[in-house]
């Protein structure tokens, strides 16, 4: 009784980090605000709500064809450069998506080298012939969808991946066809995976702001900018805020109620599936078809970036630099292992008590990482700022002396913002990676006298163990790419390598933010390798 | 194992301290809007003249501004300095500022582009013309109202009305022809547009020597930096295109902004950040804005960029700077009334 409390505690005690902003929140959305939403429904809002369901529903169609179908090709079939794909077409991972989107746009936009080289080759003027409008809807959909889509590929591939040769064998018993294998076995099983990336990928995609501001798409979270910055009134801003949020708990209760119903757990008693081997032109149509992603997710946005840091050589690597490389990589090794390792006990807490507190702490921390970064920078800010004025105030009239700040303007404060936001991250990893452990296995352990922290540290955490380094993989990767929060909490003197490129990206100086644009890709590319080669590694001598 | 853990609890703890507050003897610290790039040089300079160190935390305006409000009585910020007037104006409304009280300050800049109240202080300057293509000949336009004229359809590019530059031209013109007649002209404008707002200023220069449209509104010092740097061919070369014409000539003027700053309540360290607030408004800094990146000076006889000269001479608006603070909101919902998005 004592021991279940105990982790009922710990796992309230880290929801409560995701908590408080969200209360915050919802303390600032209490002023009623009749006149500013009487002017938003008139003019703007449906726009925004529509903006946002389009970029939504888009991102979901392309991201899931690209994610899934990359995924299931790579870890299926035996082709060239298999291994090499396996890998890389993580690399968009480590592309921010304003980033994507700054390059996209000086290579395809109307004064561009592409349309540029169209109007001088034909000598044409703008307006005498067709060319597709980047700056456009379709267009965050199509920047949106070739960032994100790791996120679905990274888990089908692990799923695909847990499938072993037996399912297939089943397959080939019934008489499927490939194809009908894939629908009604792969897929199916591979679902709830798939949908906990999709769902990271949707919710990224509704608090982005910096691709989606750029290319002039009135999203919601553009509307929650401007309701603060623009009208001055950050009642409003928040009260936008919580209606995304509702978004989010609408698409999370979707995730939670498809997990439920396809809750597969794969005996892994036969061995890892058999590749097949493809050669001639099936060959080169599954080497075209990976390449595709990697192509416009990465080679060419980076391409362009390597181009225009090429033509400010003379600005290369100042002593600053080197800085601002540690501050962007320290700060994001120590969020990805503190997150994890919230996120194992939250969900490792729920596992052992089931109880609807535990489970309701689950979805808070899951709720974070669609909260856009400025809305819990100001969340994170604020009760942070109240407790330390709080404890100075009573400091000084009972001790005699001044605390000042103590978390405030700080490093905790920045790293508490990103566990608000990146926990949900990790936990997904983590979640997944325990549900594909039966819960009898912790049931015979436990009967052998293990404690629960034991059977954690023994048992789950080895079994978990490629989950649990995609979930570090990836906070690792979000951190370094965080701006918003980062440029409202950062303290004196602190920069990262997001803040510099953005800084020069947002005076319309891409060429100048190309370096530190570039070192945040080969910065991301290092975990994306080194993990990859982990999890793979740890696949063989399991 | 054991002793690699704590190696990496000692690197990760001893980074998580490091960025703590060093106490110097001498030091101000500024939250600033403006770019930490654009600040480095004028913030160095100060420090070799005065020996007075400046701590600095860059971000946008309205955040700095929150983040002040809430840290209260213990806020570590002695110098908040923003990009536009509006944001100044918003910081005095929130009662953070205290009176700068410097005769250096009063005597030199014109009381235009300071406070009325002696709050805050303009520090540079920075002018909102419309610029032209040889393209746009099919009217002499030389008012800030020419642009409406239905003969100009699908001519005009300009950024979105989330940004401040739009949002204070806009409120200045509700200061000068009422609201009424500012949304007639912004819905006119917006049946000009030659595009849906996209990209920043430079990229309504860029698209405007592209073709797509041939009138821009767009602040000077992005031209100026685009010509300024001929390495950046394309970019040089468009600019080159541009005409920058002074609106409102014989009337209100040209619409300004100024970059400026005021001294906290709470500041800890009030007689140095006066200190810097003086440095950023002395001849030798006023050079420096135009020569780091092309700003107006807020006062009188400073030497001009010969780039800035080469546009010639012009008359600013002299609305109160303050109106654009107070008609920010009023300029937003009018803005999104007319479809400007």
């Amino acid at each position: 009784m004592i021991r279940s409390f105990r982790w009922e505690f710990t796992s309230g005690l880290i929801a409560s980090i995701v908590l408080l902003p969200l209360l915050t929140l919802g303390w600032l959305s209490l002023q009623s605000n009749q006149a500013l939403w009487s002017h938003l429904a008139s003019t703007v809002l449906g726009d925004y709500i529509l903006s946002s369901l389009a970029l939504m529903l888009g991102v979901a169609v392309l991201s899931l064809l690209l994610g899934i179908g990359s995924a299931y090709l790579v870890t299926q079939y035996e082709f060239r450069c298999v291994r090499f794909f396996y890998w890389a077409l993580l690399l968009p991972l480590a592309m921010p998506a304003y980033i994507t989107a700054y390059s996209y746009t000086g290579l395809l936009d109307v004064a561009g080298p592409i349309q540029s080289h169209i109007r001088d080759t034909f000598s044409l003027s703008y307006g005498d012939y067709w060319f597709p409008e980047i700056r456009s809807l379709g267009g965050a959909i199509f920047v949106l969808s070739f960032v994100l889509y790791p996120y679905v590929f990274l888990m089908a591939r692990s799923s695909f991946m847990e499938q072993s040769q037996h399912l297939r064998d089943v397959a080939q018993l019934l008489g499927y066809s490939r194809t009908k294998a894939f629908f009604r076995i792969n897929l199916p099983i591979a679902r709830p995976a798939i949908i906990a990336g999709l769902s990271l990928a949707l919710m990224e995609t509704l608090a982005d702001f910096g691709a989606v501001s750029y290319f002039g798409v009135n999203s919601f979270t553009t509307g929650i900018f401007r309701t603060w910055y623009g009208l001055d009134n950050v009642e409003g801003a928040a009260q936008l805020a919580l209606l995304l949020l509702g978004f989010v708990v609408v698409l999370l209760a979707l995730e939670t109620s498809s997990r439920k119903r396809a809750a597969y757990h794969d005996k892994k008693t036969s061995a890892p599936a058999q590749r097949i081997t493809l050669s001639g032109t099936k060959q080169l149509i599954a080497i075209g078809l990976v390449s595709l992603p990697l192509l416009l997710g990465f080679v060419i946005p980076s391409a362009q970036l390597v181009i225009w840091a090429a033509e400010n050589a003379s600005d290369f690597l100042e002593p600053a630099f080197w800085q601002l490389l540690w501050n962007t990589v320290m700060l994001a090794g120590i969020t990805a292992v503190v997150a994890l390792s919230l996120a194992i006990l939250v969900a490792y807490a729920h596992r052992l008590n089931q109880s609807r507190f535990t489970k309701f702490a689950k979805r808070i921390v899951g709720l974070g990482y669609a909260i856009p970064g400025i809305v819990i920078a100001v969340g994170t800010l604020i009760p942070l700022a109240y407790f330390d004025n709080s404890l100075d105030a009573w400091m000084r009239s009972n001790a005699g002396f001044s605390t000042g700040l103590l978390i405030s303007g700080t490093l905790l404060a920045l790293v508490i913002a990103y566990l608000v936001r990146f926990l949900a991250v990790a936990l997904n990893s983590v979640e997944s990676g325990l549900d594909s452990v039966r819960l009898n296995m912790d049931q015979a352990a436990r009967s052998l006298g293990l404690s629960p922290i034991k059977v954690l540290k023994q048992i789950h955490l080895p079994l978990m163990r490629s989950s649990l380094f995609t979930g570090l993989l990836i906070v690792f990767v979000d951190v370094m790419k965080e701006l918003p929060a980062t440029l409202v909490l950062k303290p004196f003197n602190f920069n990262t390598l997001a803040v510099r490129a953005y800084e020069l990206a947002s005076d319309e100086r891409l060429a100048d933010a190309a370096l530190p644009s570039i070192a945040i890709v080969l910065a991301g590319l290092i975990p994306v390798i080194v993990l990859s080669r982990l999890s793979r590694s740890s696949k063989h001598t399991s | 194992m054991k002793k690699t853990t704590t190696l990496v609890l000692l690197i990760a703890t001893s980074f998580l301290l490091s960025a703590c507050e060093k106490k110097s003897a001498e030091e101000v610290n500024l939250y600033s809007a403006r770019k930490e790039a654009l600040m480095a040089p004028l913030l160095e300079a100060f420090t070799a003249e005065t020996g007075i160190s400046v701590n600095i935390i860059s971000g946008k305006a309205d955040a700095l501004l929150t983040r002040i409000e809430s840290e209260g009585i213990n806020s570590p910020a002695d110098v908040l300095l923003t990009t536009d007037a509006g944001r100044l104006h918003r910081a005095k409304s929130a009662g953070i500022f205290s009176t700068l009280n410097s005769s250096l300050l009063s005597s030199t800049i014109p009381s235009q582009y300071r406070d009325s109240d002696d709050q805050w202080v303009g520090l540079s300057l920075r002018a909102r013309p419309i610029m032209l293509t040889p393209a746009s000949t099919q009217m002499e336009i030389t008012r800030y109202q020419d642009l409406v004229d239905p003969s100009l359809e699908g001519q005009i590019c300009v950024r979105s009305s989330g940004n401040i530059y739009n949002q204070s031209l806009i409120a200045a013109s509700i200061e000068a022809l009422g609201e009424a007649e500012t949304e007639n002209w912004a819905k006119g404008l917006v049946a000009n547009f030659a595009r849906k707002p996209q990209g920043g200023d430079r990229d309504q220069i860029r698209a405007a020597a592209a073709g797509q449209c041939s009138i821009v509104i767009a602040n000077t010092y992005y031209l100026a930096n685009m010509l300024a740097d001929k390495d950046k061919t394309d970019d040089f070369q468009a600019a080159s295109k541009m005409t920058v014409v002074w609106p409102n000539q014989e009337d209100r003027g040209t619409h300004v902004n100024v970059s400026g700053a005021g001294i906290l309540k709470t500041a800890k360290n009030s007689a140095n950040a006066l200190k810097l607030i003086e440095f950023l408004a002395s001849d030798t800094a006023q050079k420096m804005y135009a020569e780091l990146n092309y700003e107006f000076p807020v006062k009188d006889g400073i030497e001009l960029h010969p780039i800035l000269k080469s546009w010639g001479e012009f008359k600013a608006d002299s609305v109160e700077l303050s109106k654009l603070g107070e008609n920010n909101a009023a300029a937003v919902q009018l803005m999104d009334r007319a479809g400007w998005k």
